[in-house]
């Protein structure tokens, strides 16, 4: 699995929370930018984790501010 | 030049100062300004001049109605615990001024752990300085870094704690969901060891768990179970043990975390379990070591009063529940939204519109004579507002009429209802 195959798919994941239709770039924040709030961040983690079958820890979570970390982060997993 | 001159001329920006580690909670303290600028009272900053029974104090010259403190089994004017408090006062002291590893477990310590041996018939008992210190020093004495941690969202603030001390990977899953909890167990590393919290009563919406498939799951994946049961001690359950009793799961779960604070009618916290290893956590819980021991007239009055709730609880228990069901149906046909469909324990929240109109409701509900606790996010789940109820087995069935008419007037005069 090749990095764009995990940007992809994460990105089709954002879609019904970036409610405001925001470009997403890979410095795009969650919090600043897209404006998720904790409610938010809870459905949309639980999202990607059904997705790729993975767990996202609250530790983890706290080091990802951009969409960028998430997706290396998500890649990392799938390694 | 004096100092005050050479301030007068910088920019006005006096009443925040200058950036400094406080900053960070300017938006609540504007928050609260904002309230407050109302002519609201301030719902967090009530005193109780007097205090007159389980069910009764002076605020504001008023006699007012409790009806907002987790007093379920009404045992803190108990003239038997009472006692038992004088007498250990006069023949222990004031206090332990030590570790309960140190010089600070006395007999009463000891005989307050074989009351809650007995109360749980579980083999060891670890009484804490609070409930908030029994959670905080469980959690991060058995799960530390590698281990994971499955817990419900909604968890008390006291679990996220010990978490956070003990350095796990904390794994939260959407409340009382058994679908999303076992995902997140199948997903946990080969060879991790899993923790897996959860709570019999959640304190903000009084709703219960659905313990016995999910304690159920939890085992078939190799985790061990902690469950946290302030909420249900002596009303829930055949013998009062709480949820996992109610649920018949008690077996099952490795440890039942416990409060002296609520049913009990005192202070201080407790960990029940039969884990063949459990007394080395005397020496290596550390919220356990580095903190005084409870006063002996606190140990005194919470031993007396689980004896009384284990041989006398279930006399009163009926009338909670009664007054439980009451309450919930009553404020239901008074037209307004309550956090569980039934009355699942002796919490009943009143979900408000928003904090401002939660805030005006609390204060008019006071005027009237009643006292309830207005919780708020981040404490509340889904960012609500909640009036939040806890009935007393103490409560007549006539200040249950009269508690209804109050919030009957008060939701009329905000406008809520």
């Amino acid at each position: 699995m090749d990095r764009a195959d995990t940007d992809t798919r994460i990105r089709a994941q954002i879609e019904p929370f970036n409610k405001k239709g925001v470009d997403i770039k890979e410095e795009t924040t969650f919090q600043g930018d897209l404006e998720f709030d904790s409610l938010t961040v809870m459905d949309f983690v639980a999202a990607i984790e059904d997705e790729f079958d993975i767990i996202i820890s609250m530790n983890q979570q706290a080091e990802i501010e951009t969409y960028g970390q998430l997706v290396d982060a998500v890649h990392k997993q799938r390694d | 030049m004096s100092e005050g001159i050479a301030q007068s001329e910088k920019p006005q920006n006096l009443k925040g100062g200058e950036p400094d580690l406080f900053s960070k909670f300017d938006p609540l303290i504007q928050m609260r300004e904002g309230l407050l600028s109302t002519g609201q009272q301030d719902p967090y900053a009530l005193v109780m001049e007097k205090v007159l029974s389980p069910t009764r104090a002076i605020c504001n010259g008023r006699d007012t109605i409790l009806l907002g403190t987790y007093n379920y089994m009404g045992m803190t004017f108990d003239p038997q615990v009472i006692e038992a408090g004088n007498q250990a006062l006069r023949d222990y002291g004031t206090g332990t001024t030590g570790s309960r590893v140190l010089n600070g477990t006395y007999q009463g310590h000891k005989e307050c752990e074989d009351a809650l041996k007995d109360f749980y018939g579980m083999d060891h008992a670890m009484v804490f300085s609070t409930g908030y210190l029994a959670n905080l020093g469980i959690i991060s004495t058995i799960a530390g870094k590698g281990d994971y941690i499955i817990l419900d969202i909604d968890s008390h603030a006291s679990i996220y704690d010990g978490c956070k001390l003990g350095d796990a990977e904390i794994v939260p899953f959407k409340h009382n969901d058994i679908e999303a909890m076992e995902k997140r167990l199948k997903r946990v590393p080969e060879g991790a060891g899993k923790l897996v919290i959860l709570e019999g009563v959640y304190s903000m919406l009084g709703d219960v768990a659905p313990l016995k498939e999910m304690v159920r799951i939890a085992k078939e994946h190799g985790a061990m179970v902690l469950v946290d049961e302030a909420h249900s001690m002596g009303f829930i359950g055949e013998n009062g043990r709480g949820v996992v009793e109610a649920q018949g799961v008690m077996d099952d779960v490795d440890f039942i975390i416990g409060t002296f604070s609520k049913s009990v009618g005192t202070v201080g916290g407790f960990c029940v379990s039969n884990h063949p290893k459990f007394e080395i956590m005397r020496l290596v819980c550390r919220p356990y070591v580095f903190t005084a021991s409870l006063p002996p007239s606190v140990v005194a009055t919470a031993a007396t009063s689980i004896r009384k709730l284990q041989v006398e609880g279930h006399n009163k228990r009926a009338h909670l529940w009664e007054n439980s069901k009451r309450l919930h149906q009553g404020l239901k046909d008074l037209g307004f939204t309550i956090g569980t469909e039934e009355a699942e324990s002796a919490i009943i929240a009143v979900i408000m519109p928003d904090l401002v109109q939660g805030a005006a409701m609390w204060e008019a509900l006071l005027k009237e004579g009643l006292y309830v606790n207005l919780a708020r996010p981040p404490a509340t789940p889904a960012n609500m507002t909640l009036l939040r109820c806890s009935l007393c087995a103490e409560h007549s069935d006539e200040e249950v009429g009269t508690i209804l008419n109050m919030f009957e007037a008060a939701g009329k005069k905000t406008g809520i209802i």
